[in-house]
């Protein structure tokens, strides 16, 4: 296709990223999204604030904040927004997209997502007893302590498992996701 | 409930297999008793969570369609999630692919890779809950219970996204079908007014400050209206409550000692089942002492509370 | 037959048409179709010089038929039938190609399709005006009686404004009383006069006017007929209360023990009993038993009522009555229903006990209802300290309502205002844009801003009890987006006040059906033309005014009132109208007397002969819908104007270029339709 110059190309690849994405063009600025968000008094930013900069093209400031982060994927905004606008999907495509363009503030925790998958991408099931001693013996070290007591007491009533379960066709998955991260990288939705 | 209609295809989620095993076993010996057949998805795999969405889309969409693609290969038309967030991400890469062609095309292409194949729709994905509740119902519910839950005072907790972005005709604010069913079973139910708000999700993990006001919030709010218990839908939701209600006490000098268990669990009790078969003594936060109270007493009959005479009328339902 | 002598004249409509379609080519291309005598194109066809153009063509070149290719026959046919008429052509030997509405506005981005089906078009209309034959349209008397239907504001001064010119009016309304929602009200904005002393003065001259006729507790069941000659259908509810014999002395309703809640004037906060007269100055006076509450209907015992009556008028056995009436014209001025925020469960309204609605705190507000107008909490007792008002609840948003409501953020400002008077409290406005847009209006918001009623500019997320930071205890609390600031804030407050969308009545699109009127997608009425004809419908004789035509204000109410009342006088003051000659015609030589059509007419207005054994139309009933045409067997009936000739013509024109061969087929010769 021809590369189109466009006047807000990151405003348009945000839309373009997500499905439905273009009802962002209805936004009214209203803040519903922004009241609604359990996380809204953490975030730098409103989402409400992150799409008005999305629309000034402000990439950087908007893959900086740290309020994709924080959403916690209630959905409320998504539920309560007047314009039907998919606000926590949108949330989604800025963690993409800071990933993608490396972007994003060490504070973030990025790489929280990328432990979890990298567990999924091995054995086709998630593995918290791994996840929890690689992500916080990484991050939050001191946390650690009181941690282990808990993880005691999880291990201790049988609700974490300390060898991961793994399907049997890993071969399968594996296919399956090296092909979908291929066609990722062609094009977006 | 008709005779072909008491089988289903059934995804249990990571979850049920170990942080919330509790879930697992008492949904197995609930459907037992009230005659379901529940058939495990064969070679499932995780749903992603809430976190391989951030990291790619297609991916994101394949790894979910795997499960749907089995799940329809394998001959199932309805699928059962008991856990909250696999749901909605089931039904959001079904209902995705039926929206958006460009996407389906996409992510078929990718099982393809993987010899399969799924069409939009072919199945029907729904939460346990709203299984038990519609399908079963609460008449024939009813007519299990052996030991009402006299006398239990349960705050319903729905969480997000059982009800979010989907609502299935519920109210995606205030439901009440969990708060129905726990009446069916004997129990009193208190208000609730943060019954669809946020555990924390995945934030226990990412900033402890935010995750746990957030569970401070909801253990304040039932203990407000003096529930005993929480009951819950959702495996991540009974995790953040539960496990890490002593370390919220902690942080914010409380003393919350607020049972959290699965709804699934107090219909087994409802149902004469022994505790230990449907999970009780996995909690954290023990359910003993408020299980104590469960006996035969009657159920105090609700009086409506005289107005004064001066007071102006409620709306009318 | 004449040699056919056709003009097309191709319409620029500035850039509407010629930015899409490539007009010239269109005319070039039409000229050389068979019959043509001339095409041309012009900037704008409607205008005098344009109309000029086609006047002297036809003197000059003597042109059997003119098509107009341009906007919607609905704009501007009249406009060029008159022409021809001038020139001395047949108005009926005009045909419209739709080639705006149809070509260039659904087609923008292609200039090649869109031009490609103007020229469809334009080959469809050159075929049927070849077909069409000279007719001559038929007058009527206009019966100068005319009908309201809804007694607010703005059907009360409709019908007011009639009378007053010396006209008959008859009415309807479906409450026991006339009023509408201004009665209800305590102060209007933004001079804050009191809403019964400018109101009731106007409902007493309604009620007592000699010209008007005042059917009030009823329905119109059914509209048949055509401007000017309207037979309406009324019920008249049974009052059980013979008006003859009523003084509307209050014996009954004083010892009527059945006590409910009065949703409908109380807007839900305060009672009645099952006999009442919803307010002290209801126009008629008379009271009514509501049969759900009233004990006797409901169990068989009771009858306090009547035993206490003093003369004797209370009716248990009164029935519903129908009347018949004739019409010339009809108002419609059926208002609207306030939006139920229930539907919006985060605002608590039902659950959380101190949420009210706007219309609720209407009530509340007013010294004569259930409070005495003090401002209150739902004890009865209590002041609040704090209110906070919610915009847009239920408006503005694609989940219920996408429209702007237009009154609400003047009537929180209302409320801002006599809340501060009458209590002291704060308030608090929570909107997402102010709208002050009439006179005096935006003056009301710096005078609210002065009386420091505090602005935050965030859609209210939610109103919640559950408590989370001192402070916040037993307390309403406001969680909102503070936009201007960027943080989420908590507000606590004593009492929400929700400011509920203006919705259609929820019977608007059977209402609409019933009168042959159409509904936007929101349901409101539409109007003949947003801009030039607002209170006109597209069926004549039928107006709207007030808000069952779109949200507005009770000035803009009363205006369109009088306008609807001002167009219909100008019907009455003509005397007479021209009725289209589009009628069925049986042609009796070929009638076999089978009599299928008489059944399928919706409008009954053919009848059967039975001395002769055929059937025959009634064109002063005859809708020219054309049922009638498609089923009789013998294929005896014609439709005037839309003969299956022309029909047929005009489908092998709209095909030319498809169609055996891009060649025509005249309809002389026996075609096959196209079978594929
Ligand atoms: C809370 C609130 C406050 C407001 N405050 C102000 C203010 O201060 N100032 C201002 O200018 N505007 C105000 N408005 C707007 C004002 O209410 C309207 O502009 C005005 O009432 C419209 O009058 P209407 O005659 O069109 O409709 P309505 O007042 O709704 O009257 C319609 C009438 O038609 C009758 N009816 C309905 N259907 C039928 C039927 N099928 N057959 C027979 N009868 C029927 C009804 O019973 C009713 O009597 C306010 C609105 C709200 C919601
Ligand atoms: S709720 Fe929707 S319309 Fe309002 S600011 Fe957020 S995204 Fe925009
Ligand atoms: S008969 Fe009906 S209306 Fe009359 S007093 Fe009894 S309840 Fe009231």
């Amino acid at each position: 296709m021809e590369e189109v110059q466009t006047r807000k190309p990151f405003f348009d690849r945000v839309m373009a990223s997500t499905p439905g994405g273009n009802t962002l063009l209805g936004c009214l600025q209203c803040g519903t999204c922004g009241g609604s968000c359990p996380s809204g008094p953490d975030m730098d930013a409103t989402p409400r604030k992150l799409f008005a900069m999305a629309r000034a093209n402000m990439e950087e400031d908007v893959l900086l904040s740290n309020a994709p982060w924080y959403c916690v994927s209630c959905y409320y905004c998504t539920v309560r927004c007047p314009q039907e606008i998919p606000i926590t999907d949108l949330m989604y495509t800025f963690k993409r997209m800071a990933i993608e363009s490396g972007h994003y503030n060490a504070e973030s925790h990025a790489d929280f997502s990328q432990s979890f998958c990298g567990y999924i991408e091995h054995y086709g099931r998630s593995f918290e007893f791994g996840l929890a001693t690689r992500y916080h013996l990484t991050h939050h070290p001191l946390q650690m302590v009181r941690k282990t007591g808990l993880g005691f007491q999880m291990i201790q009533k049988g609700r974490l498992n300390t060898a991961p379960d793994r399907i049997h066709d890993m071969p399968q998955l594996t296919a399956i996701l090296t092909e979908a991260k291929r066609i990722a990288t062609e094009d977006e939705l | 409930m008709s005779q072909e209609h008491n089988a289903y295809g059934y995804y249990p989620g990571c979850s049920l297999k170990a942080t919330a095993h509790a879930y697992g076993d008492s949904t197995e010996r609930v459907a037992e008793v009230l005659g379901l057949t529940l058939n495990e998805v064969a070679d499932w795999n995780c749903c992603g969570a809430t976190e391989y969405m951030s990291l790619s889309a297609i991916p994101a969409y394949s790894l979910i369609a795997r499960n749907l693609s089995l799940a329809a290969a394998q001959g199932h038309q309805e699928m059962i999630s008991p856990c909250s967030a696999c749901y909605l991400n089931l039904r959001k890469a079904n209902d995705s692919m039926a929206k958006y062609p460009a996407l389906n095309e996409k992510v078929n292409r990718a099982l393809g890779a993987g010899g399969l194949h799924y069409d939009p729709n072919s199945l029907h994905i729904r939460h346990l809950l709203d299984m038990m509740v519609e399908d079963v119902g609460y008449e024939t519910i009813a007519e299990h219970v052996t030991k009402p839950l006299s006398g239990l005072k349960v705050a319903c907790y729905y969480g997000c996204l059982i009800v979010r972005p989907r609502t299935d005709g519920y109210n995606p604010e205030y439901p009440m079908h969990l708060d129905r069913l726990m009446q069916t079973l004997g129990a009193k139910v208190v208000d609730f007014p943060l019954k669809t708000h946020c555990c924390g999700g995945h934030m226990t993990q990412i900033s402890e400050e935010t995750a746990f006001e957030l569970i401070r919030r909801l253990l304040h709010n039932a203990a407000d209206y003096g529930a005993d218990m929480i009951v819950t839908v959702c495996p991540m939701c009974q995790l953040n409550l539960d496990a890490y209600q002593p370390q919220v006490n902690a942080m914010f000098g409380t003393n919350y000692e607020i049972p959290i268990l699965f709804f699934t669990q107090l219909m087994g009790l409802a149902f004469g089942i022994p505790a230990r078969e449907v999970g009780m003594g996995a909690e954290i936060t023990s359910a003993a002492p408020a299980l104590g109270k469960i006996g035969h007493e009657e159920m105090e009959p609700a009086r409506p509370k005289r107005r004064d005479k001066k007071s102006l009328p409620m709306p009318q339902p | 037959m004449m040699e056919d002598r056709i003009g097309v004249y191709v319409c620029h409509c500035g850039h509407n048409i010629a930015g899409t379609v490539d007009v010239e080519h269109v005319a070039e291309w039409a000229a050389s179709l068979p019959g043509v005598a001339i095409a041309r194109d012009y900037k704008f066809m409607c205008s005098s010089l344009g109309q000029e153009l086609v006047e002297k063509d036809i003197q000059e070149l003597g042109l059997t038929g003119v098509v107009v290719a341009a906007c919607s026959p609905h704009m501007h046919e009249p406009t060029f039938r008159r022409a021809c008429e001038r020139a001395g052509l047949n108005r009926y030997l005009l045909e419209m190609a739709n080639i705006r509405e149809h070509a260039s506005w659904v087609h923008q981005h292609d200039v090649e399709s869109a031009t490609e089906k103007a020229k469809s078009l334009i080959s469809g209309a050159v075929r049927r005006v070849m077909e069409l034959e000279p007719l001559e349209p038929f007058m009527v008397d206009i019966n100068d009686a005319t009908m309201v239907v809804g007694g607010g504001v703005a059907g009360i001064n409709a019908a007011l404004e009639l009378a007053n010119a010396g006209h008959p009016v008859y009415l309807v309304e479906r409450d026991p009383s006339i009023g509408g929602h201004m009665a209800q009200f305590d102060k209007t904005f933004p001079t804050l006069d009191c809403s019964a002393c400018i109101l009731t003065p106007r409902m007493f001259d309604a009620g007592n006017h000699p010209n008007i006729t005042l059917l009030s507790y009823s329905e119109v069941e059914q509209v048949d007929g055509y401007v000017g000659n309207f037979t309406v259908r009324v019920r008249q509810k049974a009052r059980h209360v013979d008006t003859e014999l009523c003084t509307g002395c209050g014996d009954c309703w004083e010892k009527c023990p059945a006590k409910v809640v009065d949703q409908e004037y109380e807007a839900g906060l305060g009672y009645r009993t099952a006999i009442y007269r919803p307010f002290p100055q209801a126009v008629p006076k008379y009271p009514v038993i509501d049969e759900e509450s009233c004990i006797y209907y409901q169990k068989g015992t009771c009858k306090a009522c009547e035993k206490f009556c003093p003369t004797g008028a209370i009716d248990f056995d009164q029935q519903d009555t129908e009347i018949v009436l004739n019409v010339g014209n009809i108002v419609l001025a059926t208002g609207y229903d306030l939006f139920d925020p229930r539907r919006v469960p985060q605002y608590g309204y039902g659950r959380l006990a101190n949420v009210f609605t706007s219309l609720e705190f209407e009530r509340m507000l007013n010294a004569a209802g259930p409070t005495d107008g003090k401002v209150v909490l739902r004890d009865g007792i209590t002041e609040p300290k704090s209110v906070a008002v919610v915009h847009c609840v239920g408006s503005r948003d694609e989940n219920y309502n996408p429209y702007c409501s237009a009154v609400c953020c003047m009537a929180a400002l209302k409320f801002g205002h006599l809340v501060k008077e009458r209590t002291g409290a704060d308030v608090t406005s929570f909107y997402i844009d102010i709208r002050t847009t009439a006179k005096n209006y935006e003056e009301f918001y710096h005078r609210l801003l002065k009386e420091e009623m505090e602005f935050i500019r965030g859609r209210v997320a939610e109103v919640t009890d559950a408590a989370r930071m001192p402070g916040e205890e037993g307390k309403l609390i406001v969680q909102v987006e503070d936009t201007l600031i960027g943080k989420q804030r908590r507000i606590p407050v004593d009492m929400v006040i929700l400011m509920a969308a203006m919705e259609p009545r929820n019977d608007a699109t059977d209402v609409a059906h019933t009168f042959g009127i159409g509904c936007s997608e929101a349901g409101f009425f539409t109007e003949k033309h947003p801009k030039l004809d607002p209170v006109a419908t597209m069926t004549d004789g039928v107006f709207i005014a007030g808000v069952c035509q779109g949200p507005k204000d009770i000035p803009d109410s009363v205006s369109q009132g009088a306008a609807a009342a001002a167009r219909v006088l100008t019907l009455i003051g003509q005397g007479t109208i021209a009725i289209e000659p589009v009628r069925a015609n049986i042609d009796e030589e070929h009638c076999s007397g089978c009599r299928i059509c008489n059944n399928l007419c919706p409008y009954t207005a053919i009848e059967y002969l039975p001395d002769l054994e055929v059937s025959r139309v009634n064109p002063a009933l005859c809708k020219g819908c054309g049922t009638c045409v498609a089923a009789c067997p013998s294929q005896v009936i014609t439709g005037q104007h839309f003969t299956f000739d022309s029909i047929m013509a005009q489908i092998e024109g709209v095909l030319y270029d498809t169609y055996n061969g891009n060649g025509y087929v005249s309809v002389e010769h026996e075609v096959p339709l196209a079978t594929g």
